[in-house]
């Protein structure tokens, strides 16, 4: 059996949304910028997803760039205000456990002459909101806080902290690339000023990001020499790929509160089998606030990629944070901001669902489990 | 990032050979690597000046568990000098190459490996100095 468990590293796209893009290789191949009668059909293709995208997220079609990856979003966002608003100030904020993505933009920032300090996290994710608000001063251009996290999954109260960023007088940005479908984002109801979406999280196509920005925010571009995107992103507009994002989070919206129950139903069962079924399992983030569709789990005693390559060699796919998982052999920074024991830092394992999973691959997904867990468990010097 | 394990290094990892602790061996050792967090422990049973047994325990990655595997394989009957010496690129080589991340797996298994046997000759050392009254060493074991 083969199982996919590593929904928050990508997702499969939808046969609809990779359909409806096939259209616009062959057959809708114009240029949206070309002013002849064959781009200005495909111009008003690109218009109307925008606008789909834009009433789920409730906000205005030329709010929204698209980019080539959420990556690419997140570095727009970050450089460009902060470039554009010196006038502003010079200091940034960013949680500690946000996606490299937006670590490594604030980190040039630095070397720029910026200053950047680092939100903490509680021992289950979420933003300790006192220490935030210590931290913003007058000289505070941008927050940037992610809506869930890539890895624990812990959401945070987007709300409350845009709102107690806002007052400050400072720009707020948020990464949702994990958050569709299991959170409403509103852009307004959120009071959020930046927000960035990655259509290949949500079954859409991989290299396809999305900025939202506030347009009365002064904003450098990243990519520059083009008109396109209001000369914010040059580049002739992926058409497909717009299309694809459009389509996929249409998708991802519809019959929401229906398809995130079942998620959570599947999830919650197989994390109570695991517990069952599994001893010293403990649950990493927090139990609560926590995207539907993800479960980072300790198993005591042993070792996460060891575990991977065991369940790997069952046909189940999973993700680890364990140092020796990484390139670098350093052990994930999201973990470590848990302020885990250093003992467990390694024994971690990250489930991640999505609308495609059933319950017998959850089942299969058990037993073998169960079985890695015990054989790697009698050898382990860690009793 | 895909780690490419060989097949020989996913033999070894799925069914490694001598797991498990020796009940009264002559020697027990535990090392550990701060960068990335593995440990292996080791206990050998010395013969003749020579290693009639030696088995692991891991608490690491894939291959931690197969470099100690297939090094504990080739290691017995060896003696101790030559074990002592024993070449981690013959590891890597052995499993038909390690991902480039990886080749510290086998160099701490090889310094497991030398560990334990100082252990054991510091001990024999010791017996002969204090004609056989030397204490039992303590193993230290991680929690
Ligand atoms: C929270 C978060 N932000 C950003 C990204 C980057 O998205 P992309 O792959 O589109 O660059 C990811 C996914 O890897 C993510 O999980
Ligand atoms: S990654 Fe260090 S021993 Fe495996």
């Amino acid at each position: 059996m083969q199982v996919y468990l590593d929904n928050a590293a990508t997702t499969k796209m939808d046969k609809v949304v990779a359909d409806i893009m096939q259209t616009y290789f062959i057959d809708k191949y114009a240029n949206p910028s070309s002013i002849h009668q064959k781009g200005e059909e495909v111009y008003n293709d690109v218009e109307k997803a925008k606008d789909k995208v834009a009433k789920i997220l409730n906000a205005k079609a030329q709010d929204l760039i698209f980019t080539g990856s959420a990556s690419e979003a997140n570095n727009f966002i970050i450089k460009g205000v902060v470039r554009a608003n010196k006038d502003k100030g010079n200091h940034i904020i960013v949680s500690e456990i946000e996606h490299p993505c937006v670590l490594g933009p604030a980190k040039e920032l630095v070397k720029e002459g910026f200053k950047v300090t680092y939100a903490p996290v509680d021992k289950k994710g979420r933003i300790k909101m006192s220490e935030l608000k210590d931290m913003i001063s007058e000289d505070t251009v941008l927050v940037s806080i992610m809506t869930a996290n890539n890895e624990i999954g812990t959401i945070q109260n987007i709300k409350k902290i845009a709102k107690l960023v806002k007052k400050s007088g400072a720009y707020f940005h948020t990464d949702a690339v994990q958050a569709v479908p299991y959170l409403e984002l509103d852009v307004k109801d959120l009071g959020v000023d930046f927000l960035t979406l990655s259509a290949h999280k949500f079954h859409g196509p991989k290299g396809v990001g999305m900025a939202y920005i506030d347009r009365s925010v002064k904003i450098n571009p990243l990519i520059s020499g083009g008109e396109q995107n209001y000369s914010l992103r040059a580049g002739t507009l992926d058409v497909a790929g717009i299309v694809g994002f459009s389509k996929a989070l249409e998708l991802a919206y519809k019959n929401r509160e229906k398809k995130i129950e079942k998620i959570r139903e599947l999830r919650d069962y197989f994390l109570e089998q695991v517990k069952k079924n599994i001893k010293d399992v403990h649950l990493n983030g927090h139990e609560k606030f926590r995207l539907e569709n993800n479960l980072n789990l300790r198993f005591n005693g042993i070792e996460g990629e060891a575990i991977l390559m065991d369940l790997f060699n069952q046909g189940i796919c999973v993700s680890t944070g364990s140092a020796c998982s990484a390139k670098n052999l350093r052990t994930s920074y999201v973990l470590q901001a848990l302020k885990i024991n250093s003992d467990y830092l390694n024994s971690n394992v990250r489930f991640s669902l999505s609308k495609n999973t059933t319950k017998a691959e959850l089942d299969y997904t058990v037993k073998k489990l169960k079985e890695t867990v015990a054989r790697l468990r009698s050898f382990s010097p860690i009793k | 990032m895909a780690l490419n394990y060989t097949k020989k290094t996913l033999n070894h990892f799925l069914k490694p050979k001598n797991i498990g602790e020796i009940k009264n061996a002559d020697a027990y050792a535990e090392i550990g690597n701060m960068v990335c967090g593995d440990q292996l422990n080791f206990s050998i049973k010395v013969e003749k000046g020579k290693i009639k047994d030696v088995k692991f325990l891991s608490f690491g990655c894939a291959s931690n568990i197969a470099t100690a595997s297939i090094m504990t394989e080739k290691v017995k009957g060896m003696s101790l000098e030559e074990a002592k010496n024993y070449d981690w690129n013959k590891i890597v080589s052995d499993l038909g190459g390690l991902p480039q991340q990886k080749v510290h797996c086998s160099i701490m298994a090889v310094q497991g490996l030398k560990k334990v046997i100082d252990s054991y000759e510091d001990k024999k050392g010791n017996k002969e100095d204090h004609k056989g009254k030397a204490k039992k060493k303590v193993v230290k074991k991680k929690k």
